[in-house]
């Protein structure tokens, strides 16, 4: 379609003119005109909702929402042509199957033999014995071994030595969809331990002295305690409303020796809405700071990040301090446990906390113990009740630590954006589906490529120049302040305004130093060099050395380091006064913007992320470029950076 | 008066001293005219605080049995408790401690009486002259000339001796136009856009009144600084209401028909006792010990302040998008022409201006726009936000100055030359300090009170070199661009490190910074020896070239 015009959403005088293509998994924006030919790409799956909003004089204008919190304003021409694109994107948007979804059809040239490295990088085998089982009180059962107990657990889980499996079965008959209770995180240091289940089949009295028997074993397995904790990770009343349905939780008096304990996090249906409300208040044009505030403050959402957190630093504690050994469960045991045994995990073992740590943690609590991704992320068509961003949660969790903690991260802000980008994506196929059964069925790991190779081997970027393995934060547990805290809580603008540049600080400290650092390096390898040299000159003090040496001109260039600079250069709206005001030049501005730094010095991040800076319009930048897996236009465009090459070679 | 008189207890010991984050500590207590000095007691890491009864906002003071205790509420935001043992020396040493707190004579200050530890090796007093500006202007236009038609300070008793002005108004037409303007404040050169030639002007209102008044004068000096054919914008601080009302007083705004080249546009900025009421509720929220996540956020939304700090920002980007952008000159004023105005005009070079962005740069556009511009420090500065007395002229208006520079610096953090840490102290020393800058409310008054022979420069300690370089920000690199600030509200944070300073830990933070700074520093050193070994290496290829010549 020809002549759409993309609207920029902070300022409606700001369009422009392009073509739209729809591909049969990109739907891409071109401009027109500018030399660059700025490109828009969006992938069909990260289209969350479509609007079709009234036709005006200038056309009809369809408002496109991604799951990446993209925001994508176009007015078509012909009122025939939006109803056909917005008929044919309804359709695209929402594949019925998982043949349909792009890591099916995303080829980035590799080999089988890396596919398949990349799938091996994260080994959960390899966790496990990190963490120090099997051992003298955990043992490796293999219960489950055809998803003939539980199937949305894994084959391999890690159970007391003392639970046999007539204990595991038997526990697993008394909670909800057989989720029996089984190790999450162990602390070889004190022998505490976090487990997780579903909710137990409890109704109002009923009882199960296999599963008493099953939580007597995990206290066993910690001798040096006497107890353990059980967290219900959701408020009380939600879990009493439970047990007239057969379900809902533990009573202290059936099971000797634990101590139990409600943590009030709400529901996926209450968090989506939450998540709504937030993002209507993100979306707001020119919202004042009240309106902003109070529209934050209602929709709860840091609340909800806070009481997750709290449940996190609650065991942490449990374990760290204590040394007491928790049993975690919700209802099914796959959203609000996984966030809460995620986040303590954080806290207790540095290990998580460095980017493979990362990468092995959401392999071990989400992805293995059954997450529902295809569900709660939407990626095939299905219940919208059934959405819900829980692992968004998480990973603001992560930032939110990351705020308190800024030396304690081997990876930077830049990584949890991406990943979260890519469990929406349906780029790769670590995140398909809803547990590990169905993932074997699909063969995924034969048909797509892994998320974490792929990350693994772009890591320069997503470093944390202020992360030292020795330094204190990076030792030990995270204490994070519990109260009062409340203001440490922050709206994650880089995040849910992610795709508004104009909104977020317009040079990275996180750029400059690994910039910085990346130039000490130069300088440390050049050092040896010149000693090198120095050495040999002063040895044969004649002239025969010809050590020939790396001439580097190390000389600094002025803004090497300052990033996006151009932004700086257009003002926004401050006053819709100006606008009549007739002495404006057109040529006014362009003065500035030659003085900008070359984007080539930007470290380009992930390509499908990366966006390309547009020195002129400034303020805001909606281009989301990806590789492009429909082959659909020429790769010729300029404007494609190195790393885009990697996948359009060949 | 002798400050013994007040002190009738001058030392207590076994006193506890309570802070949030720190363990308690046990120690003595001792009273001097000028300071409460907390000492502990423990020999193998003596620790000592040295509080400046000036910097104390409020004291309350609580009984349990013989037991005393007084929470000291500081105008820098701290709460300490000190538990005294003994009824009578809590009560002596909590009034004597009110007493010398809320001393009323400027004289009685402690600047009066501080001897400095340094050698002074720049006198700040001298530091920043006008003429100094004055010279740098000339270099570049020479449309505008020094006057010192307020030599006495009669003309305007709120100015400094000093102003400058354009060349073709002489000091008569000055005066005139003085007398049109709220308080003698006449249109005045606040800042030069070397880029294009254009001018950002403040003054007070006009003293139009209800029937209209008008100065040709007025009407002529603020035209001469438009270019032919061109129009100017006035930006006034108040709402088109206010404005209207104001004639009813006196005072009023330039009417299109007497400016035709001129378009107002008025763009609202809280005034004083709103601003302080505003200031109150924010510190209130921040100290709120209650665990619901809710309640912070609207205890932070209905104190307004980030609402004030939002208007202001773009205020001045607007000033700023006038003058760069739209190739205009621009005069800003309120009422008076000593806050909001000098917020705007003082803003908008922040903006505009890369020299404000260096230390030295910032440090004479605070002299220029703010004391030498006749913002009543003294007045607004009295008390803060644990006061009660709540006097009308108390307002952070200055604080609110800072608070928006630090947002701009969070959005450019490359581009300063100074750090937080920098504008932390410059709002410490606004509300109490050892040295005299921000005594007194004008030239006039700090000309009177011989500061600059009687008392030391707060910027003879902030240059030395020690100092310094605290305050220098590690990742700074000139950036000669105008930087416009974004003032979308998911833009704009809570200055955590003067709402949040002594509530939050700071630990993990300053170890961050640290590490900037380590990565920084590791740099340049390497960088120094890479530079002498390749000197060094050259040399030696040159000599031997020579040996191998012959």
């Amino acid at each position: 379609v020809e002549n759409v015009r993309l609207l920029d959403r902070l300022s409606s005088r700001r369009a422009v003119v392009g073509t739209l293509y729809l591909t049969a998994t990109h739907v891409i924006f071109v401009e027109n005109g500018s030399e660059t030919r700025k490109e828009t790409w969006v992938l069909h799956s990260q289209i969350s909702s479509i609007e079709k909003q009234a036709t005006t004089a200038t056309g009809c204008p369809l408002l496109i929402r991604c799951k990446n919190f993209q925001v994508i304003q176009l007015v078509i021409p012909q009122e025939r042509d939006c109803h056909d694109v917005y008929i044919s994107l309804i359709r695209l948007a929402r594949p019925v199957k998982y043949e349909e979804l792009y890591c099916f059809s995303f080829n980035p040239k590799l080999d089988k033999e890396e596919r398949e490295q990349g799938w091996k990088l994260v080994d959960l085998n390899e966790e496990y014995t990190r963490m120090g089982v099997p051992n003298n009180y955990w043992q490796i059962s293999d219960v489950n071994r055809d998803y003939g107990v539980c199937d949305s657990y894994p084959t391999e889980v890690y159970v007391p030595k003392s639970a046999t499996a007539h204990i595991i079965v038997g526990s697993s008959k008394f909670r909800s969809r057989r989720r029996f209770p089984a190790l999450s995180y162990y602390c070889k240091g004190n022998n505490a331990s976090i487990c997780r289940s579903s909710q137990p089949l409890s109704g109002f009295s009923a009882r199960c002295l296999e599963d008493e028997q099953m939580l007597q074993a995990i206290r066993k397995a910690n001798p040096g305690s006497d107890f353990i904790y059980v967290v219900d990770t959701r408020p009380k009343l939600n879990a009493m409303a439970n047990r007239a349905a057969g379900k809902g939780y533990e009573n202290e008096d059936n099971y000797s020796n634990i101590k139990f304990q409600f943590i009030g996090i709400e529901n996926i249906h209450v968090m989506r809405n939450s998540l709504q409300k937030m993002l209507e208040v993100c979306e707001l044009k020119s919202p004042s700071m009240s309106d902003f505030l109070w529209g934050l403050e209602n929709s709860g959402w840091l609340k909800h990040i806070k009481a997750i957190m709290d449940a996190g630093i609650f065991i942490a504690k449990a374990v760290a301090e204590e040394g007491v050994s928790v049993l975690v469960h919700c209802s099914d045991g796959w959203d609000r446990t996984a966030q809460v045994c995620s986040v303590a995990s954080l806290q207790l073992d540095p290990y998580y906390r460095t980017m493979k740590g990362f990468m092995v943690l959401i392999e071990k609590d989400w992805v293995s113990f059954g997450h529902k991704f295809n569900h709660r992320y939407g990626n095939l068509d299905g219940d919208p009740k059934e959405i819900s961003p829980v692992i968004d949660q998480f990973i603001e969790c992560v930032w939110q630590l990351m705020e308190q903690f800024p030396c304690a991260f081997e990876f930077n802000e830049r990584f949890l954006i991406h990943i979260q980008h890519h469990i929406y994506s349906c780029q790769f196929g670590n995140f398909l589906c809803n547990s590990q059964k169905e993932r074997r069925e699909l063969k995924i790991k034969e048909r797509t490529y892994s998320l974490w190779a792929h990350l693994w081997k772009n890591r320069a970027d997503y470093l944390n120049p202020l992360y030292k393995s020795d330094h204190s934060q990076t030792q030990g547990t995270l204490h994070p302040q519990i109260a009062p805290c409340n203001f440490l809580y922050k709206f994650w603008s880089g995040m849910y305004n992610r795709f508004e540049k104009g909104l977020h600080p317009r040079q990275s400290v996180t750029d400059y130093l690994m910039a910085v650092k990346e130039e000490t390096q130069q300088l440390e390898e050049e050092l040896e060099i010149l000693q090198e040299r120095l050495a040999n000159l002063q040895k044969s003090q004649s002239g025969d050395n010809k050590v020939k040496s790396k001439q580097q001109d190390r000389s600094k260039q002025s803004g090497l380091y300052t990033s996006n600079n151009s932004l700086a250069n257009t003002p926004q709206e401050y006053s819709h006064d100006l606008k009549s005001f007739p002495s404006r030049s057109p040529s006014q501005g362009d003065e500035d913007s030659a003085l900008i730094l070359t984007q080539d010095n930007l470290k380009s991040s992930d390509p499908d992320l990366s966006a390309n800076s547009d020195q002129e319009s400034g303020v805001e930048d909606l281009s989301c470029r990806s590789p492009s897996g429909g082959g659909c236009l020429p790769s010729e465009d300029s404007g494609k950076d190195s790393d885009e090459a990697v996948f359009l070679a060949g | 008066m002798e400050f013994a008189e007040l002190i009738k207890t001058p030392r207590a010991d076994n006193v506890a001293l309570h802070r949030p984050f720190h363990a308690a500590v046990e120690g003595t207590l001792c009273l001097t005219g000028h300071h409460l000095i907390f000492s502990s007691r423990r020999h193998d890491n003596a620790e000592e605080l040295w509080l400046l009864h000036s910097n104390i906002d409020s004291i309350e003071k609580r009984f349990v049995g013989s037991l005393g205790t007084i929470v000291i509420k500081c105008k820098d935001l701290r709460i300490i408790q000190l538990d005294i043992p003994g009824m009578e020396e809590c009560l002596n040493i909590a009034s004597s401690i009110e007493a010398l707190s809320t001393l009323d004579s400027v004289t009685l200050m402690y600047p009066f009486f501080y001897r400095p530890m340094f050698e002074v090796l720049e006198d700040g007093w001298s530091s920043f002259q006008l003429e100094h500006e004055f010279e740098l202007l000339s270099s570049v236009t020479n449309e505008w000339r020094l006057s010192c038609v307020n030599k006495e300070f009669s003309v305007c008793p709120s100015y400094p001796a000093l102003v400058i002005v354009p060349k073709s108004v002489d000091d008569e037409a000055l005066r005139k136009v003085a007398l049109f303007r709220h308080g003698g404040r006449f249109p005045v050169l606040s800042y030069y856009h070397k880029k294009n030639g254009m001018a950002m002007l403040r003054s007070s209102q006009p003293l139009t009144g209800t029937n209209g008044r008008r100065c040709k004068e007025d009407e002529k000096l603020i035209n001469a600084t438009l270019r032919s054919g061109r129009r100017g914008f006035v930006i006034d601080t108040r709402p088109l209401p206010v404005a209207q009302q104001a004639r009813a007083k006196g005072g009023g705004f330039e009417q299109e028909v007497h400016y035709p080249q001129w378009r107002r546009i008025h763009k609202y900025i809280e005034r004083f006792n709103i601003l302080q009421e505003s200031f109150i509720k924010l510190v209130e929220a921040c100290n709120d010990q209650s665990h619901n996540m809710d309640r912070w956020l609207s205890k932070l939304e209905a104190s307004n302040w980030l609402t004030h700090i939002k208007e202001l920002l773009t205020a001045a980007c607007l000033a700023a998008q006038c003058i760069d952008r739209e190739g205009a000159s621009v005069l800003v004023h309120g009422s008076e022409g000593t806050d909001s105005t000098l917020q705007v005009t003082s803003l908008a070079q922040i903006i505009l201006d890369p020299r404000c962005r260096t230390i030295r740069g910032f440090e004479a556009l605070v002299v220029r726009e703010w004391l030498q511009a006749g913002h009543p420090f003294q007045q607004r500065c009295a008390q803060s936000a644990y006061s009660n007395s709540k006097q009308k002229w108390e307002a952070p208006v200055f604080l609110l100055f800072l608070e928006c520079v630090w947002q701009i610096h969070r959005q450019f953090p490359c581009s300063f030359e100074f750090n937080e840490q920098f504008l932390i102290v410059l709002f410490e020393h606004a509300y109490a300090s050892q040295f005299g800058t921000f005594l007194g409310n004008s030239e006039h008054e700090r000309a009177k009170l011989k500061l600059p022979h009687k008392t030391m420069s707060l910027w003879s300690w902030m240059n030395r070199p020690d100092e310094l370089s605290r305050f220098q920000n590690p990742l700074y690199e000139a950036n000669s661009l105008v930087i416009w600030p974004s003032v979308a509200p998911q833009s704009l944070q809570l200055w955590e490190g003067i709402f949040l300073r002594w509530n939050r830990p700071s630990k993990f933070l300053e170890e961050a910074e640290e590490e900037r700074m380590n990565i920084i520093k590791y740099n340049k050193e390497l960088q120094a020896k890479v530079n002498a070994l390749r000197r060094q290496l050259a040399e030696m290829e040159t000599n031997e070239l020579v040996q191998e010549e012959p």
